[in-house]
Order: C-alpha cells, then sequence, then structure tokens
C-alpha cells in the first residue's frame, strides 16, 4: 500500500505541473480549450489527493505498521478518534494535509468562477497549481508520507500523549485550512495584477472564500488557545511562543484585508493597499508552515526537527519578490482616483483600523523574529518575552476596540459632526457609565489599561447593538413586521453587514476576557501533602487524598483537592500527571514508564466569574527504590509480571500519600475568551451564509422595479 | 505492490488522463456561449453589489447616518451605475435598452 500511495503522489505531482502549464499556456493566448484543462487537472488533482489521504487514514485506522508514518505516531491503543487525526502529528503528514485542503479550495474556487473572470482565472489557476506542484514535490521528493518499513514492529510508539487532546483533533486542519484558504485570494490577486484587470471583480469572486479562510484561522487559534489552557499546565491559552505568533500574523492582516476589500468594493480605493495585505497575509501564512516545520526558533510546540526549512525560505522569497516585482510594474493601473472625502467616515476609519492591524503584527514579528535579529547583528541569541509583548500590544489592542466600536456607527464617504453626536450619544454614555461602575465598584483601577479597554469593550458592544437596533426601527418603517422578524429580515437582507457586527462584538468580548484574566488572576504554587492547604485569590484550597490509575496506555498520578469560600464548598478537583510509557528498553521495564512523555490534565471549574485551575507535579522519588527494584527483578519478566509491578507502585503511591507540588490559579472572565471566540464564529457563519436564491430573485425585482421607475422618470 | 493495486493506480492514471485531456481532443462547442454566458455572469454579479450598496444607503439614511442631501447624492451616484449595468446586460441579450419593459425582472 506504501508504493500506491507513492505512486498517487507522483500522480499528484504530474497532474499539478500539467495544471500550471496548461493553465499558463491558456493564459497567453493558447486558446480556451488549455484552461478548461487545467481547470480539469486541478478538480483531478483534488481527487488523487483525497485518494492518498484515504489510504494513508485507511493506514492508521488499521494499524498498519509497514506505514512508517503509522509506526512512529500510533500504536494499536491509540484511540480510533486520535488514529484518525495522528497524520497531522508529523512533517509529512502535515505538509499532505496542506496540499490536500489547497487542492479542494483550488477545485471549490475554480468551479465557482467557471463561467466569470476569463482572464483572471487561468493566471489565478498557474499560481495554485504553482503551489500544489511545490508542496507536491516536498512530499514526493523530500519527506513521504508512504515510507515503508520493510520488518514492520507488532506495536507503534504511539501519539505523541501532548496532542491528546479533542482541541488538537481540530486545531491542525483549522489552522491549515485557514493558511490554505488564503492562497486563494491571493492567486487571483496575482492573475488580476497579471492582466492588469485591477477592478473589485477578484475581491468578489474570492470574497467568501476570503471569509472561510480567515474563520478557519479564527478557530484554529482558539483552539490552540484551549489546548494550550487545558493541557499544557502552565496556566495560561497564550505565551507569546513563536509557532502561536505564527499563527496570530496571518490573522492580523487577514483581518485588516477582509476589511479594506470592502473599501475597494464600495468606493473602487486601496488598490495597492489590498494586493499588498492579501500578499503579505499570504507569506505570513507560509512564513507560519516554515516556523513549525523549520525548527529555526524554540518553541514548545516543535514537535520535531524539519529537512524542509530551506525549501520554504526559497517559495517565500519568489513569493515576495515575485509580487512586489508585479505591483511596482502595475502601480499606474492600481491608483485610484477618488480619495478619502472626510475623516470622519467609514473609509477612514477602516483605513486606521488596518493601520493598528499591520502594527500589531509588526510588534508580533519583531518580537517573535528578534532571537534572529540579535543573533545577526550582536551574534548571540536574546529573545523577549510576554511582558515586551505585553507593552506594545496592549495599547494597539486598546485602539483596535475603539475603533471596532466606531467603524460600524459610520456610514460610507462623511458624516456629520452633528450626527456624530447623536449616532455616539448612547454607546459613550454606557461606556461612561461602565468606567464609573467598574472604578467605584470593582479593583479594576488597580490596572488602567484593563480600566480603558472595559470601557471600550462596552462602547463596542452597545454599538454594535445600536446597529441592529436602528436597522430594526428602519425596517419597521418601510414594513409592518414585529421586531422578531424585523430583525431577522435585516439580517437576512444585509448578512455580510450585520454578520460583521457580530464578529466585532465577539472580538470586543475576547479582548475583555484577555484583559481581566492577564491583569486580575491569583497564582501560587505550593508543595503540599494530604490534609494540607493553600489560600488563593480568596480561595481556599485543600490537598484531601492523592489518586492513581493505570490503564494500556499511561500511567496517572492525581489529587483530590477541597475548594471553599467562606467555608463552602466551591468544587472538587482532580488534577493529574499522566505518564506516557517510553518503548526505550534501556530504561529499564518499569523505569521506562516514567522516562517517556508526560502530561498535566488540570482540574479546572469554570465559570462566568472566574476560573479555578490546578494542576500538579506529584513527587516520585518516595517510588524510586520500588522502581529502581523493579527494573532489576522483572528485567525477564513477562508483560503481566510488569504490569502487576506498575499496579503496585500505583497502589503504593496512595498508600505513601507523598507532597506534591501544586500550581493554583483563580483566572478572572477566562470563559468571555471562550464565549466571544463563538460569537464571532456565529457572526462569521452569518456573513457568509449564501442569500436564499427565491429570496435574492424577489429582492431583485423590487429594487429593478424602483431603479426603473426613477430611471424611467430622469429620462421623461 | 501486488497487481490489484497497480492495475488501480493505472486505473487512476488513465482517469485523470481522459479527465485531463479531452478538452485538447474534443474542444467543447460551447466556447464562445461560454463567453457570453462570461459576461452575462459578471454583469449580473456586479448588478447585484450594486442593488446591495443602493439597499446600504437606504439603510444609512433611515438609521440617521446619511443625511438626506447625502443620500439622495449617493443613491443618485449608485442607481447610474446600477442603470449602465443594466444597459450592458441588455446590450449582451440583443435587446434596446429599456425604455418601459417588463421583462426578466426589470419592470419600467
Amino acid at each position: 500500500m506504501t508504493t500506491f500511495g507513492r505512486g498517487l503522489l507522483i500522480v499528484a505531482l504530474l497532474t499539478a505541473l500539467y495544471a500550471a502549464f496548461a493553465a499558463l499556456r491558456g493564459a497567453r493566448g493558447g486558446g480556451r480549450e488549455w484552461v478548461v484543462s487545467s481547470r480539469r487537472a486541478i478538480y483531478a488533482l483534488a481527487a488523487v489527493l483525497t485518494a492518498a489521504v484515504i489510504v494513508l487514514e485507511s493506514a492508521f485506522v488499521r494499524s498498519d505498521f509497514s506505514f512508517g508514518l503509522v509506526a512512529d505516531n500510533s500504536s494499536t491503543t491509540t484511540p480510533t478518534f486520535y488514529k484518525l487525526t495522528a497524520m497531522w502529528s508529523s512533517q509529512s503528514g502535515s505538509l499532505l494535509l496542506w496540499v490536500w485542503v489547497l487542492s479542494l479550495f483550488s477545485a471549490g474556487v475554480l468551479f465557482a468562477t467557471k463561467r466569470r473572470l476569463r482572464e483572471i482565472v487561468p493566471w489565478a489557476t498557474a499560481v495554485l497549481a504553482g503551489l500544489a506542484t511545490f508542496f507536491c514535490a516536498l512530499l514526493v521528493f523530500k519527506v513521504s508520507p508512504f515510507t515503508s518499513i520493510a520488518n514492520p514492529p507488532t506495536e507503534g510508539a504511539g501519539l505523541n500523549p501532548l496532542l491528546r487532546h479533542p482541541s488538537m483533533m481540530f486545531h491542525p486542519p483549522m489552522l491549515y485550512s485557514g493558511y490554505v484558504g488564503f492562497a486563494i485570494p491571493f492567486a487571483f490577486a496575482i492573475g488580476a495584477l497579471a492582466v492588469r484587470r485591477v477592478d473589485a471583480e477578484w475581491i468578489r469572486a474570492t470574497r467568501r472564500f476570503s471569509l472561510i479562510a480567515w474563520t478557519f484561522l479564527s478557530i484554529g487559534i482558539l483552539l490552540g488557545a484551549r489546548w494550550s489552557y487545558s493541557e499544557l499546565g502552565w496556566g495560561g491559552y497564550w505565551g507569546w511562543d513563536p509557532v502561536e505568533n505564527a499563527s496570530l500574523m496571518p490573522w492580523l492582516v487577514g483581518t485588516a484585508f477582509l476589511h479594506s476589500m470592502i473599501v475597494q468594493e464600495k468606493r473602487d480605493m486601496l488598490k495597492v493597499w489590498n494586493v499588498s495585505l492579501i500578499a503579505g497575509t499570504f507569506t505570513l501564512a507560509l512564513l507560519g508552515t516554515f516556523l513549525v516545520r523549520s525548527g529555526i526558533l524554540d518553541s514548545i510546540h516543535a514537535f520535531g526537527a524539519s529537512t524542509v526549512g530551506g525549501w520554504f525560505l526559497g517559495l517565500i522569497a519568489v513569493v515576495v519578490a515575485g509580487t512586489a516585482a508585479l505591483i511596482v510594474s502595475r502601480l499606474p493601473h492600481l491608483r485610484s482616483e477618488r480619495r478619502i472625502d472626510s475623516l470622519l467616515s467609514r473609509e477612514a476609519f477602516f483605513l486606521l483600523n488596518n493601520l493598528v492591524l499591520v502594527g500589531l503584527c509588526f510588534v508580533v514579528f519583531w518580537g517573535t523574529f528578534f532571537p534572529l535579529i540579535s543573533e545577526a547583528v550582536t551574534g548571540h541569541k536574546a529573545s523577549v518575552g510576554p511582558p515586551w509583548f505585553d507593552r506594545y500590544t496592549v495599547p494597539l489592542a486598546v485602539a483596535l476596540v475603539l475603533l471596532s466600536g466606531i467603524g460600524p456607527l459610520l456610514a460610507w464617504r462623511r458624516v456629520t459632526l452633528a450626527q456624530v453626536r447623536r449616532l455616539f450619544a448612547v454607546p459613550a454614555a454606557i461606556a461612561l457609565v461602565t468606567l464609573a461602575g467598574l472604578a467605584l465598584f470593582t479593583d479594576a483601577s488597580s490596572s488602567p489599561a484593563s480600566l480603558v479597554l472595559f470601557t471600550f469593550g462596552a462602547f463596542t458592544i452597545a454599538s454594535v447593538a445600536g446597529e441592529f437596533w436602528r436597522g430594526i426601527r428602519a425596517r419597521r418603517l418601510v414594513s409592518s413586521e414585529g421586531p422578531g422578524t424585523a430583525l431577522l429580515s435585516v439580517v437576512r437582507r444585509n448578512r455580510r453587514r450585520y454578520g460583521g457586527y457580530i464578529v466585532h462584538a465577539g472580538i470586543a468580548v475576547v479582548l475583555i476576557g484577555v484583559a481581566a484574566s492577564s491583569a486580575f488572576n491569583h497564582q501560587v504554587d505550593v508543595r503540599l501533602v494530604p490534609g494540607q492547604s493553600a489560600d488563593v485569590g480568596g480561595y481556599h484550597v485543600r490537598y484531601l487524598r492523592p489518586t492513581s490509575s493505570v490503564s494500556n496506555e499511561k500511567l496517572a498520578f492525581g489529587a483530590v483537592l477541597d475548594v471553599r469560600k467562606d467555608g463552602k464548598r466551591v468544587a472538587l478537583l482532580r488534577p493529574s500527571r499522566s505518564y506516557f510509557p517510553s518503548l526505550d528498553m534501556r530504561m529499564g521495564p518499569i523505569g521506562r514508564f516514567f522516562g517517556g512523555e508526560s502530561t498535566s490534565e488540570v482540574g479546572l471549574k469554570a465559570g462566568l466569574r472566574r476560573d479555578i485551575w490546578t494542576a500538579m507535579q506529584p513527587d516520585l522519588s518516595a517510588l524510586q527504590p520500588g522502581i529502581r527494584a523493579g527494573n532489576k527483578q522483572l528485567a525477564n519478566a513477562g508483560p503481566k509480571a510488569q504490569a502487576f509491578a506498575i499496579a503496585f507502585l500505583a497502589t503504593s503511591y496512595q498508600q505513601k500519600s507523598p507532597a506534591a507540588t501544586f500550581r493554583l490559579i483563580v483566572n478572572p472572565m477566562v470563559t468571555w475568551i471562550w464565549l466571544g471566540g463563538i460569537i464571532g464564529l456565529g457572526g462569521a457563519l452569518v456573513a457568509l451564509w449564501p442569500s436564499a436564491l427565491a429570496s435574492r430573485r424577489r429582492i431583485t425585482s423590487l429594487y429593478a422595479a424602483r431603479l426603473g421607475r426613477e430611471l424611467s422618470r430622469a429620462r421623461a | 505492490m501486488d497487481g490489484g493495486l497497480l492495475l488501480l493506480l493505472f486505473l487512476v492514471i488513465a482517469a485523470v488522463g481522459i479527465a485531463v485531456l479531452s478538452p485538447l481532443r474534443n474542444p467543447p462547442a460551447d466556447f464562445d456561449e461560454e463567453t457570453h454566458g462570461d459576461r452575462l455572469a459578471d454583469l449580473e454579479l456586479r448588478k447585484e453589489t450594486k442593488y446591495s450598496e443602493i439597499r446600504d444607503a437606504e439603510t444609512d439614511l433611515h438609521a440617521g447616518k446619511l443625511s438626506v442631501e447625502d443620500h439622495r447624492e449617493l443613491d443618485r451616484a449608485l442607481r447610474t451605475e446600477a442603470i449602465a449595468i443594466l444597459e450592458q446586460i441588455d446590450r449582451l441579450h440583443g435587446r434596446p435598452p429599456d425604455q418601459d419593459g417588463r421583462e426578466n425582472g426589470r419592470p419600467g
């Protein structure tokens, strides 16, 4: 089967290569049949790569250890849920995922534009096929997921325990779908530049794909944060790790692109800015893949050294140099005759919002690559930590929240000062009441930046609510609908606008959660024996008793913690530490159970006001004599005897009740981050949801009728 | 690789080859038709977008974001652009510029 898989990848490579050739031939006047042929080649590429993925996934499900990838990343005891996701825990598997998703997106967009953008599509096809060729070449020549093992082992190494988390099942495919999705607008931007057709048509044709990519990337980032919070055992959801930053950078610039493309659609402005932003977004997406796969920067996410870093660097250089040259050569066509009419207009604030987002991206980029920059300049690697990032990103994030509240209030072209006063009155009043309430009744003023962010967040949420209210009121002026029906009507009539507003509210909620949990958390690290207790953030935490458990896959030691506030029980938490046995028998038959990977299972009581988060690290020194004795006495013993010894150790851990080190955190409003993410996702889905054809026809005919009437009057 | 899989791989190659190369051997007869359809689809999309902008402006007027004068000016500009698109659609259909017809959802 591995040979069959390799054969499929070679067919995919040749098909992608042909698609690029045929598309270029069609683009350069070779005839329409070449364009059709290239489109079909992309469809075929998607089908062949789907077959390759099915071959690999079926090998994982069957635990076919003749596949090197399966032997290295799965085992017979790995749950099926994780076997299915083990493909992307490796470099070659994740690159296969990348190109597979690319082929699906490419086939989708070429189908959607089958009868549109005749001049641009062949060039866009060539770009997409070129990218697919690059990734297929990597899989065929550098890192094949279909390497075979002559003498397959009876058991595989198993999936990295850190990746055994539900978030991890979806996090990588979501991130990659986001990265890859931005290839679509990028390819069409290149096509538009190539044929000098730089109006907004390429944006309209790929708008939905841009939004889908952004949505996937957002979900991927949130799932990664959730995984970090509940699996890594350090108590946070964002550590400014290079790989985390790598996903944030394209998100920031992609968000800027989503806003500025609306300006080009509505006002035919910002053309250079838009092609630059989408080129930047896609380059940063490639950079993200490069950072994960090159191992160039130290990261908790770097799961192995890579051999493809140089290839990625070459691709990034080609993309940057090629796009820059193309943009410069097309500058006369990209100039807009229109200018921003007034600083008090939606387009002016969109531009401001763009500058803040790009500024944020620059800060994150600088901090992420500072170790390399400092090494190049001074000769030694220096890195910057979370305080450095916070110093520069917090003011920009605060500004972003304010702008996301102001933008929806303004109309295109211009707004008068009188209108501004009227539109801003209620949100500003709500923001001021929030500010006063927080300053008087909470300790929020101890963190001025957080207090400002809460105030601006309230302003944004109020302005979004106001927009819905105004929309409903406007609708009811021209119809007899009740408030609920009117709400549905206004959203249905302009899903994109109102979906966007919901996303703004979601982002404000996320950032309120980030500010509260960062500024007002309480954390203690304590060493306790059963019966002892510690206080954290007004809670009294008592270590009741140790726990232990043994399964096919792991050995776990844990603790039962009684959490009380004012004498009343709030939660009973069970943090634990799991040990996954190593396959390296040199550690001894018992020692290998403690020498492999270990993971932290946090004990968490989540709530809207605060989370009580606990993690523990057992002190295993009391078990060391038993482990050493077991290694000696059971060196030649069978699995049953080893299992008995492990069960004995687990029991003796509970009986000896040794000390354990605990991290106890009271984290305010973390749940708001996940809720804000869900609200934002809901908004994105509203914006993405296609209009029903019937209602579109009805609306079209109504407006056509009105337009026709006015046209007749004008002519008369 | 066993014989069955080898045969399957050849079938995949053959299927890809046929699907990809057939437009070169037998060019579809409706290429010119497709040109017409392409342009029509582009124009229809532009028309929809323009109508959406007109609706947006109307919502902004009712929401108090646009003054009556600003809305009138914006609305006039958008409708002029929409009319130009409708005229292009008419030309593609081979119809004379619309005077008062009620054809294809364009009552006059």
